[in-house]
């Protein structure tokens, strides 16, 4: 764990200082945040559900941006939005290969704990009604969470993010007919998981 | 179309991404087959259960802070907008019903059905774009004055008309025999091209069709859907990019589209 903490703050700390040395263009930075940071819930959200931890997510997404700000010069698109998500992508790819050749992996199965929401939320709903909401809202993360990467990516930017079925096959770098299967599937699997929660087989 | 097929493009028709055709061949089978249309209402669910969730996440106001601090113009500019501290969003509203019904774990899906399937028709984001400004123009149309520059509902007089103002010579059609009674054009502005606009009229609805040339280099585009409650469809033929915008509904706005194509090629042969 140590370990892991030091090299995300090294990387992170050279990333900064990297961009304060190259960086001598205020109005780039500028024009950077201006194009950038609207769409940060859109990258951390994206992050949250890959890394499946808080602290993880937030690494990458800060690993994402000061990436975005180096290579700013670079970016062409029309839209700053997938080509953030697709640096953010690439960020939580390289932590993930970076993990698995340690020894020992981090057990990561129970890191989706659900957060009480406050009690001023739904007052006028009765305490049933609210715990089924809550219930309900915490199986549909849990089960998200659970698909295989490629298919929760695929509905994270569908349906959470609200990418066109071309950005996410930009985002994702694949042949939109792939990303429509994977979406496809990504839905069956999550309607039988929740049928199997709703009605476990005797 | 088979089930195979349509359990893919379902997924697209419920997404707007599939272009007019392929939606109502979709459409089609899903009418006629009572597996697909309860896969439509169990997938729709889904999503309307995901929607009501609330599972985007709002970054931390922390990390904010600390994106913001990294980049130069921060310290340079100290004034500027403070972070926003985002707070959860709203407390999610799932109705369990929605996901009563259901449709086969485990759903065989094809890729290379998929994939041979989808490139070909799935839209343009660039088609969103011009599908909101059809909707701007054919609402620039219904002020007063500004329906049309030519009035008339003689197509020998409205052709003409657009000699010389265009680079292209959209097919004038009437379709008053049709229910839809053609009472004049205009020039207006798609896109940034200047292209033909074809007012018809149905009852007391107004339908604008524009007509420009189609960019070339580009697949055949299409497609079908509502901006701000109108009903918006597009297509492409011999050359030309069409778009039909109306508050009528959908299945008249194909109705007239059909009617209009239909005239377009008087000679149907097979
Ligand atoms: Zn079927």
């Amino acid at each position: 764990m140590l370990d892991r903490t030091q090299q995300i703050s090294a990387a992170s700390w050279k990333a900064e200082r990297d961009i304060m040395s190259a960086d001598a263009d205020p109005d780039r930075a500028r024009r950077f945040r201006d194009a950038a940071l609207p769409h940060l819930d859109d990258v951390y959200t994206l992050a949250h559900y890959l890394m499946r931890n808080q602290a993880d997510a937030e690494d990458a997404v800060q690993e994402c941006y000061l990436r975005a700000l180096r290579h700013f010069d670079s970016y062409r698109g029309p839209e700053i939005k997938p080509w953030l998500l697709a640096i953010l992508r690439n960020v939580c790819k390289t932590e993930f290969a970076r993990q698995s050749e340690r020894p020992v992996a981090i057990e990561r199965s129970d890191d989706h704990a659900p957060v009480e929401p406050p009690a001023w939320q739904e007052a006028q709903s009765s305490p049933e009604v609210e715990l089924l909401r809550r219930h309900d809202a915490e199986t549909i993360r849990r089960l998200i969470a659970a698909l295989p990467p490629q298919f929760r990516e695929a509905i994270v930017l569908r349906d959470i993010n609200n990418l066109s079925y071309r950005q996410i096959a930009e985002v994702a770098d694949l042949p939109v007919g792939t990303v429509m299967s994977r979406l496809a599937r990504a839905r069956s699997m999550l309607r039988a998981a929740w049928n199997a929660e709703e009605e476990p087989k005797p | 179309m088979n089930c195979s097929e349509a359990d893919v493009l379902i997924n697209a028709l419920l997404d707007g991404e599939l272009d007019a055709g392929h939606a109502s061949d979709v459409e089609a089978h899903v009418a006629s087959c009572h597996d697909c249309a309860d896969k439509l209402a169990s997938l729709r669910a889904v999503r309307v259960a995901m929607a009501s969730a609330g599972l985007k996440e709002m970054a931390p106001a922390a990390l904010r802070d600390r994106i913001e601090r990294a980049l130069p113009a921060a310290s340079a500019s100290p004034a500027g907008a403070p972070a926003s501290i985002a707070r959860r969003a709203a407390p999610w509203r799932l109705n369990r019903r929605v996901f009563a019904g259901g449709f086969a774990v485990g759903t065989a899906l094809s890729a290379a059905v998929a994939a041979t399937l989808l490139v070909a028709v799935v839209r343009d984001d660039r088609d969103q774009k011009i599908a909101s400004e059809v909707v701007s123009a054919h609402l620039r149309s219904l002020q007063p004055g500004h329906l049309t520059d030519v009035e008339t509902s003689d197509q020998h007089t409205v052709k003409p008309w657009f000699n010389g103002k265009l680079d292209v010579a959209p097919p004038v059609i009437d379709l008053t025999a049709e229910g839809f009674t053609l009472i004049g054009g205009r020039l207006d502005d798609i896109d940034g091209e200047t292209a033909a606009a074809l007012v018809y009229r149905r009852r007391h609805h107004v339908i604008n069709l524009f007509v420009a040339r189609h960019p070339g280099g580009e697949h055949a585009r299409g497609g079908s859907e509502i901006h701000h409650g109108f009903n918006v469809r597009h297509w492409t033929d011999g050359g030309l990019d069409f778009w039909a915008v109306s508050d009528i509904n959908a299945g008249e706005l194909d109705e007239f589209c059909k009617k209009f194509t239909a005239a377009a090629h008087p000679a149907p042969s097979s």
